[in-house]
């Protein structure tokens, strides 16, 4: 009766775990990682010894709506690195399902980009699943505090993906003003149209 | 007189050549109206985009099935989220070249935010997704990711009865 029992919470967790319903919200403690950069090099937070927090941006090299956002990433990162709050891009898309997300086209999107944030590439999709993210563009904004990385927003950059001129709601930019102020994150959680992550098969 | 007939000749001749395929633009009222529906038939709502991959690949199946189940108590919607910028350039010559006719409709609303939880409380904003209802009967099932047509053949038959 107790190996049912756990067999089936097994079988729980992992349906949890295969649509995504784990997701990180506000509040939450948030794993860090060991991903490689597009050197090939293995990136965590706790390497960064002066952020205050992190910009993690589930992010890839294919969707229309992730490129539609991509100035506005790397001016996040322009305007926000310096007062603590770096963008960490993890691409979470297995290739063998979408060819264009693999490590080496990486690579090239950042070049041709001219990223200058890390750009990981998250291979087994362990952190993509440990957070919950589902669609790229997806942000999640920690902040260290007590020595561990807190969630203080997930969801959007803003609220117009066509037009970063006509977004009225700047939800990252005020989640972040609000961490560098001390204040609490009035808006601590939106959801967006993106692209589905790539999952592998089987 | 003379004017009235230019007129009528005008409105008659003057909005040639109209788009070979019309589609309707829906906001957060018209999409709330939808999933409202008093009407006692399996609604099977699908969230796609041209440029969703996954999407594509599936938007066939529905084509395929809402012919097959025309009169039969089910009721296809496929609502695009094509940037409304793309409409005409993008989204209306996809359908002309795959021949798409099943009831497509526009999201014209991209403050997303705004409307995404009233589709369904665990959605958080990747497509494709479907939902399945009928209000009459309380059926309800939302699908998070995308199908294959064998699959939505399965779901069709089991929340039509």
């Amino acid at each position: 009766m107790k190996k049912y029992l756990f067999l089936s919470l097994a079988g729980l967790l992992m349906a949890a775990l295969a649509t995504g319903q784990s997701q990180y919200k506000a509040g939450d403690i948030a794993s860090d990682f060991s991903l490689k950069n597009i050197e090939g090099k293995m990136i965590s937070m706790s390497q960064y010894s002066d952020a205050d927090g992190f910009i993690v941006s589930f992010w890839c090299n294919t969707c229309p709506v992730v490129k539609k956002y991509d100035q506005r990433l790397q001016d996040l990162h322009a305007k926000y690195a310096p007062k603590g709050y770096p963008v960490i891009a993890i691409n979470p898309n297995d290739p063998a399902v979408s060819p264009g997300d693999s490590w080496e086209k990486m690579k090239e999107t950042a070049a041709a980009k001219g990223y200058v944030f890390e750009y990981l590439f998250d291979e087994t999709q362990e952190v993509a699943r440990k957070y919950g993210a589902t669609n790229t563009p997806h942000i999640y904004i920690l902040a260290w505090k007590d020595g561990k990385l807190v969630v203080e927003y997930v969801g959007a950059i803003d609220n117009n993906a066509d037009d970063a001129s006509a977004a009225d709601k700047k939800y990252a930019e005020e989640a972040l003003n609000s961490l560098i102020r001390g204040e609490k994150v009035a808006v601590a959680g939106t959801r967006a149209i993106g692209c589905t992550i790539k999952w592998k098969k089987g | 007189m003379k004017s009235l007939l230019a007129a009528t000749i005008s409105v008659i001749f003057g909005l040639a050549p109209l788009p070979a395929q019309k589609i309707e633009k829906i906001g957060v009222p018209e999409l709330e109206k939808i999933l409202a529906s008093p009407e006692n038939v399996l609604h099977v709502v699908n969230f796609w985009a041209t440029w969703c991959p996954p999407c594509v690949t599936e938007l066939p199946y529905f084509e395929k099935l809402s012919k097959e189940y025309e009169g039969k108590g089910v009721k296809f919607i496929l609502i695009s989220l094509d940037f409304p910028s793309q409409i005409d350039s993008r989204l209306i010559p996809f359908l002309e070249a795959n021949k798409i006719t099943a009831d497509v409709r526009v999201m014209t609303n991209i403050d997303y935010n705004s409307w995404i939880e009233k589709v369904d409380a665990s959605w958080q904003g990747n497509i494709p997704v479907t939902l399945l209802f009928n209000n009459a009967n309380e059926i309800r099932y939302f699908h998070p990711e995308e199908l294959e047509e064998a699959k939505l053949r399965e779901l069709i038959t089991k929340y039509l009865q």
